[in-house]
């Protein structure tokens, strides 16, 4: 299928991360178009008017906006090769419960956690120990979330492989240890190690760097 | 999919249980009804949501669904013979969930925002009208979101038409007018007047009642 696919990112964007596995795992030839978030291109303004971010995934002109929903998108429009969402509704709302309790739950807790100040972060510790908790539950007798296959919810926390370091490192508080989420590590090991990932890892000490001023 | 087990866990003044009732009443799906009380949560709640511990929760044949937009699909999904809730195309449904999340993640936060007393007000204010504007736009040449039909984010949007009202009623805070919002005024009148939504929602006198009493 000759198409045009084109993704608007950033280096660091966690969000189009997401979006350049899929692609990837799919098989699906794109052109990675590099924003800079502090002077936004009017391109991305057209296509995202909304919410004006990154990653907007624009086929054959017309543009998908929100990281979830470009991932579904990308799953229905490419659906020979590698599915993202398993088939059974059942499995494909937890899938999306999931997904979602990563964005919605998850990622503001280890923020806090992380990058947060004094007694808030100390709170948000302790809940975050206590939310990885279902993750590491999720993975039991899996090498993915997916099962055999990377999934839609280990592009959901695929994050987690590359930053949870990053910040870990900024604030000097371990989050994840191998002994209480020996599962969760492995899953972090495994994904950040695959190879048609190896490419995409924004640089390590760039990113050290973007969180130390955030201040 | 036939006749099955479906329970629906929920509270008669949530925005989010009402979507799941609405969408089970579109599809004609039989369900036995849980009033919960918050202060007191079920154990069955506990045991069927014990990530978020929140409502509403739909069983099937004993299996829990959480999270009122994942229920929503789902339901679209398992009883796929009758009335659909999102479009088939894969580029319009992406539009749908698009603005499914807006409602929820960008329209929620900013009528929080108004709620608040003085300064934050303000601001929530500004937030809400831009939100609505771009509803407002979103609606231009639709009967509703969904087109023909009542869709997956007219669904989604029922805290837009009953909840948003009341709250800035009883605020004072005049925003939600034919004169601002013409298309969204009308669609809130079509909406309600659609006759599942009629017999789904909670009577507006009732909700606004409820809310005086919660000192919200």
């Amino acid at each position: 299928m000759a198409t045009e696919v084109k993704l608007f990112r950033s280096w660091s964007s966690r969000y189009a991360l997401r979006i350049v596995w899929a692609l990837k795992l799919k098989g699906v030839e794109f052109e990675a178009i590099f924003e800079d978030l502090s002077n936004k291109s009017s391109l991305l303004l057209q296509y995202n008017p909304v919410h004006k971010k990154v990653p907007v995934l624009v086929h054959n002109g017309k543009p998908v906006c929100e990281s979830l929903v470009i991932l579904e998108y990308v799953d229905e429009t490419w659906n020979g090769a590698h599915p993202l969402l398993p088939k059974d509704p059942f499995a494909k709302a937890e899938a999306r419960f999931w997904a979602k309790f990563s964005d919605d739950k998850l990622m503001p807790l280890i923020r806090k956690a992380t990058l947060g100040n004094g007694e808030e972060k100390e709170e948000a510790r302790v809940l975050t120990a206590e939310n990885l908790k279902h993750v590491e539950e999720l993975l039991k007798g899996k090498k993915f979330f997916g099962g055999e296959k990377i999934g839609y919810v280990d592009l959901a926390f695929g994050w987690m492989a590359y930053l949870i370091n990053v910040l870990e490192e900024v604030s000097g508080a371990t989050l994840i240890k191998k002994e209480e989420f020996p599962l969760l590590s492995k899953w972090m090991e495994n994904f950040y190690e695959f190879p048609e990932f190896k490419e995409s890892w924004p640089d390590h000490d760039r990113l050290i760097t973007k969180f130390k001023n955030y201040g | 999919m036939g006749d099955q087990e479906v329970k629906l866990f929920s509270l008669w003044a949530s925005p989010f249980g009402k979507r799941v009732e609405i969408a089970l009443k579109i599809k004609g799906i039989k369900y036995e009804y849980f009033e919960e009380d918050l202060s007191n949560k079920s154990s069955e709640l506990l045991k069927y949501n014990p990530v978020h511990k929140k409502l509403p929760v739909l069983l099937h044949n004993g299996k829990p669904v959480c999270e009122s937009l994942v229920i929503l699909e789902y339901i679209d999904e398992t009883w796929k013979s009758e009335r659909s809730l999102l479009p088939e195309d894969p580029y319009a449904r992406a539009m749908a969930r698009f603005w499914a999340k807006f409602i929820d993640d960008k329209c929620i936060a900013a009528m929080w925002g108004a709620r608040k007393n003085s300064e934050g007000q303000e601001e929530g204010i500004e937030e809400l009208t831009e939100h609505l504007k771009t509803l407002e736009n979103e609606l231009k040449g639709k009967k509703f979101f969904g087109g023909d039909e009542i869709g997956l984010v007219d669904i989604t949007a029922d805290l837009i038409a009953l909840w948003l009202g009341v709250l800035l009623e009883l605020k004072g805070i005049e925003l939600l007018t034919k004169e601002k919002f013409p298309r969204l005024c009308e669609w809130i009148d079509d909406y309600l007047d659609h006759q599942i939504i009629k017999e789904t929602l909670p009577d507006r006198e009732t909700y606004r009642d409820f809310l005086l009493k919660a000192k919200f």
